[in-house]
């Protein structure tokens, strides 16, 4: 024993639910596990300790009880600290949100719950989840567990790197341009963007509204599978949410599945190869992409080239968007409400204001400045209105593509994970590594990375997936596929 | 524009109270006034984008608040349909265009009161997406809108805009001088409650024609029965006065209606000062200071117009449908406009009558419960009218009740449209006489009992036995038989006569066969 913590959130589950070992005991192994582990990663940023256990015991005792047990049951799952728990401290990373514990419920975390499954603790990332490295948090960087010296990826860096760090066996992200994804990639972990509308936002604290969504993070497509299960579907808390708007199947029950190697490969899916997008990247991604794709020709899919145009109008209009919405969702941190003890003696309300709004990060303050200028009078129809045509066309290119193809195929990122420090002052280099990931979003259409192999320094390389809107089986599927042929579920860092 | 913390309640207003201002024929012509009124929809049961009550009133401050109206992170806003519904029905009877999508945009600016720091509301700049625009509504003079000529003295004003918006929270300073203040506090209980912004052009000319547009529109919202007008800070207003060659000043913090007319009185008395001092009137957003009654300039930080106005990205646009108007009108309840069609055409009454009954809504309603109980629309506006409103608009002198909801409690409180509805029926069933009949009312009135009763009680049922009668023509003719001579050459004898039984009577004696009864008498005599 001692070794629970390498199994995924299904197999635990199972041992659990057959009385092979206590919820309680695996949960005190893995407290073990995350006190050793963290020191060195960083991904933590409260832990629940105590309630876990109460609720670790709860567990057992329902078990005993013969109870109705749900389909998460025993499964501790990290939180991204921008996801509401109630009675946890939601920080966001950022130092004006501190002291802040949410009087209530985010909705996925209520739909995790009632699946029995357990909420651990919140995770690391960049601050208000503006960042591609994780670098950016009030809680110091995420640290690589493949190598500690570079980073784990953003925004999600805790989420990813606690996944990768046999910390948790699952965890949950957000992401609005790449923020799950990213982490997954640099961590070689799997991380789901589901479709715009697929999972409540509500609880989620915004950064772009109309970009981000939450999805799982995990080391298997099983346990993947059955946490996005658990959380999507239609919110009557959120107006976004799936079946509230007209393009998806009005209450559509949304559950996906695991199917068996020959199940998928006899659905004969049509796989379109990004090729402008992959060629752009760094060699060693490129060079690790095309062994993918090889697999996936070895198994006779359908592969063929294609490319998506206006990329880099993309770029562009992903962040005169995520930083307008950001500009007016962040004003309420005023510090009257929430924030840090600071005396108002001396000031009037906006010099007040503007005194106590120094204290967000760098990246924040950056953001919240570009995205208050591109709403300014005058501007909007400049940027903000061309952006949202761009995010138009952008959409378009997509719904053309996907009535030729089932998933496309591209790399997550175009370069390899960095070192902490390399890329901080540096941030339109960081912006442009958004450039892959930020077009899902975009267009609001589900994505996937998966671990794709290592670089010879032993970096991770993560695989992107994208598929047509509320089609996650798919990505599921080809996402099967791969675990089958590359047992990447087995890469698992010496740390 | 819902910064101002204003009060308006007082809504009655003195007719005779106009000031020289619009009779100086040559300013008349020169001046421009517009309004923004804030209207809540105070009959919503919840507020604008969460579960909590739009009745925030009497409740422990912060008590009625959610995570919603209090904007902690992570709350995201659920439009209340029934809000969209009754903001349509102020446009449909504004006769402004609904659009068939609407949006929300975020208006972004720092306030305390403002639990987001930005505020959800509507937005034309970009594409009319507001739910009401470009409407057109009569304030004087209904019967030309009814009649369709038009031409008459019918005045309207233009309707920019309508949009639907959230209400923010309340600052609570704790001395009125901000100077000696150590701190406020911020109750968050009305933050979130539903509010409909009209925005009319600048259409008026003079301080009365907003104030009989002020009173056509609150009617409206009681009969929409989307707002009660009577309750503090439901509907609220922001006035723009400019005079010729000056621009356009906004004066803000008007907290009652009396104060919207003092206020205009005030800022076109300055502006035409500074203008014939050959100072240029510059465009400003000015203070009511309620106490001094006069306009004082605002901070300037107000002025700045840098809102950052984006589409609400939580909200998705809003689809109507080319036939959402016609729908809520379908299930829309009577407009005064269409009550005095009604009145007019169908129960026969007067335009004036009507007018006076359909004006207000508590009236008009007690009317309606009157006619229900006994169907004689004549006599029973006319006991409202003549009788029952008189006697109000007394007490109301004598008591000087304040405003329109003092007002309908005096009116309600004195009497129920059952008693209305009795006294029509004695008049028109001829048991009593008229004037009797204003006794008994009066009596009733004062004691709350049913006129039949007392009718009963008092024994002023019209004499209508002929024995009876007869027997006080005998009385008199035998006692002063001098009348039967003169009766002979003076016709009016019989009057005289009538008069005599009338006043033995106290006034019960039916007249017509008294009379009668007294020719035949003098005739067989």
């Amino acid at each position: 024993m001692g070794e629970l913590h390498k199994l995924p959130g299904y197999q635990v589950s199972q041992k659990i639910r057959n009385q092979e070992i206590f919820a309680e005991e695996y949960i005190s192994q893995l407290f073990e596990r995350i006190d050793k582990v963290d020191l060195k990663i960083n991904s933590f940023i409260s832990k629940n300790y105590e309630s876990v256990l109460l609720k670790a015991k709860q567990i057992d005792k329902k078990i005993k009880n013969n109870e109705k047990l749900g389909s998460l049951l025993g499964i501790p799952i990290g939180i991204k600290d921008n996801i509401s728990v109630l009675g946890l401290k939601t920080t966001c990373a950022s130092r004006i949100l501190q002291e802040y514990v949410p009087p209530y419920n985010a909705t996925v975390i209520d739909r995790l719950e009632k699946q029995d499954a357990i909420i651990i603790g919140k995770l690391n990332m960049d601050e208000f989840g503006m960042g591609t490295s994780s670098e950016f948090s009030h809680y110091g960087p995420v640290h690589n567990p493949w190598n500690q010296e570079y980073v784990a990826g953003g925004s999600s860096g805790g989420s990813a790197a606690a996944v990768s760090s046999l910390q948790v066996p699952v965890s949950l992200g957000s992401d609005t341009g790449g923020s799950i994804r990213c982490p997954c990639s640099f961590c070689s972990v799997i991380g789901i963007k589901p479709t715009y509308g697929l999972v409540s936002r509500y609880g989620l604290v915004s950064y772009s509204n109309s970009l981000e969504q939450i999805g799982p993070i995990a080391r298997t497509v099983v346990d993947i599978a059955m946490t996005l299960n658990a959380i999507c579907g239609r919110d009557s808390n959120d107006n976004t949410s799936a079946s509230s708007s007209a393009s998806a199947g009005i209450d559509q029950q949304f559950e996906y599945k695991i199917d068996s190697v020959d199940g998928i490969l006899g659905k004969n899916y049509k796989v379109g190869i990004i090729d402008n997008l992959i060629d752009s990247s760094e060699y060693q991604v490129k060079e690790t992409v095309h062994k993918k794709i090889n697999l996936l020709k070895e198994h006779d899919f359908s592969v063929h080239k294609t490319k998506i145009n206006y990329s880099d109008f993309a770029l562009a209009a992903y962040y005169v968007i995520a930083t307008a919405e950001a500009s007016s969702n962040l004003s309420r941190f005023d510090n009257i409400r929430y924030g840090f003890n600071y005396n108002p003696e001396g000031y009037e309300w906006n010099s007040y204001s503007s005194h106590v709004r120094s204290n967000f990060g760098e990246e924040v303050k950056r953001r919240i400045l570009v995205g208050s200028f591109v709403l300014s009078a005058g501007y909007y129809g400049k940027y903000y209105l061309k952006a949202q045509k761009i995010r138009k066309i952008i959409k378009n290119e997509f719904n053309k593509l996907f009535k030729l193809f089932d998933v496309l195929v591209l790399p997550t990122m175009p370069i390899l994970p960095f070192r902490i420090g390399e890329k901080v002052a540096k941030p339109l280099e960081l912006y442009n590594l958004d450039i892959y990931t930020i077009l899902s979003n975009l267009a609001g259409i589900p994505a996937m990375s998966i671990p794709a192999g290592f670089s010879k320094e032993g970096l991770p390389i993560g695989l992107q997936l994208l598929s047509n809107e509320f089609n996650e089986q798919v990505l599921i599927d080809i996402a099967t596929f791969f675990e089958h042929e590359d047992k990447f579920n087995e890469w698992i860092p010496s740390i | 524009m819902t910064q101002t913390e204003s009060n308006v309640n007082q809504l009655d207003f003195d007719s005779n109270n106009n000031n020289n201002v619009n009779d100086d024929v040559k300013s008349y012509e020169n001046i421009k006034i517009g309004l923004e009124i804030h209207c809540q929809l105070t009959r919503l049961e919840t507020k604008l984008f969460c579960g909590c009550f739009s009745n925030y009133r009497d409740i422990q401050p912060n008590g009625n608040t959610c995570p919603i109206c209090l904007g902690l992170p992570g709350s995201l806003p659920l439009l209340n349909k029934k809000a969209v519904e009754y903001a349509s029905m102020i446009c449909i009877s504004l006769n402004c265009n609904i659009p068939e999508k609407i949006t929300f945009y975020r208006k972004n600016y720092f306030y305390p009161d403002l639990p987001k720091n930005f505020q959800i509301t509507q937005y034309n700049s970009y594409e009319l997406s507001s739910i009401g625009f470009d409407g057109l509504i009569s304030y004087y003079n209904d019967k030309a809108e009814l009649d369709n000529t038009g031409k008459s003295k019918s005045k309207a004003v233009r309707i920019k805009r309508i949009q639907l918006e959230e209400d923010p929270g309340k600052i609570v300073h704790e001395e009125s001088n901000s100077k000696i203040n150590n701190y406020c506090l911020i109750d968050y209980n009305r933050a979130g409650v539903a509010l409909v912004e009209i925005v009319t052009e600048p259409d008026f000319k003079n301080a009365t024609d907003v104030r009989l547009f002020l009173n056509k529109i609150t009617n409206i919202f009681e009969y929409l029965g989307v707002s009660d007008p009577n309750l503090e800070g439901a509907v609220r207003c922001d006035v723009n006065v400019s005079v010729k060659g000056g621009k356009k000043v906004e004066i803000k913090n008007v907290s009652s209606f009396k104060d919207v007319e003092k206020s205009i009185f005030y800022e076109i008395t300055r502006q035409k000062t500074l203008s014939m001092h050959e100072i240029s009137v510059k465009s400003e957003t000015r203070h009511w200071d309620e106490k001094r009654k006069i306009t004082i300039p605002a901070r300037t930080k107000e002025e700045e117009d840098e809102y950052k106005y984006f589409p609400e990205p939580d909200i998705p646009r809003i689809v109507l449908g080319s036939d959402y108007k016609v729908r809520i009108k379908e299930n829309m309840p009577e407009l005064p406009i269409e009550r005095l069609k009604r009145y007019v055409e169908n129960h026969k009454l007067s335009n004036h009558i009507s007018d006076i009954l359909v004006n207000n809504k508590n009236v008009s309603d007690f009317y309606e419960e009157s006619v229900k109980i006994y169907n004689s629309p004549k006599e029973i506006s006319n006991w409202i009218v003549n009788e029952l409103l008189s006697k109000t608009n007394e007490l109301e002198k004598d008591e000087s009740i304040g405003n329109k909801s003092d007002k309908n409690r005096a009116f309600n409180s004195q009497v129920t449209p059952r008693q209305i509805a009795d006294m029509a029926k004695l008049v028109e069933g001829k048991s009593i006489n008229r004037n009797i009949a204003k006794e008994i009312f009066d009596k009733s009135i004062r004691t709350g009992e049913s006129p039949l009763k007392l009718v009963e009680n008092l024994k002023v049922e019209k004499i209508q036995d002929s024995e009876i009668i007869k027997k006080y023509i005998d009385e008199i003719l035998s006692n002063e038989k001098h009348l039967i001579e003169q009766s002979n050459n003076n016709p009016n004898v019989a009057n005289f006569i009538l008069g005599k039984i009338m006043k033995k009577t106290g006034g019960r004696a039916d007249p017509q066969l008294t009379l009668k009864l007294i020719k035949e008498s003098i005739r067989h005599s």
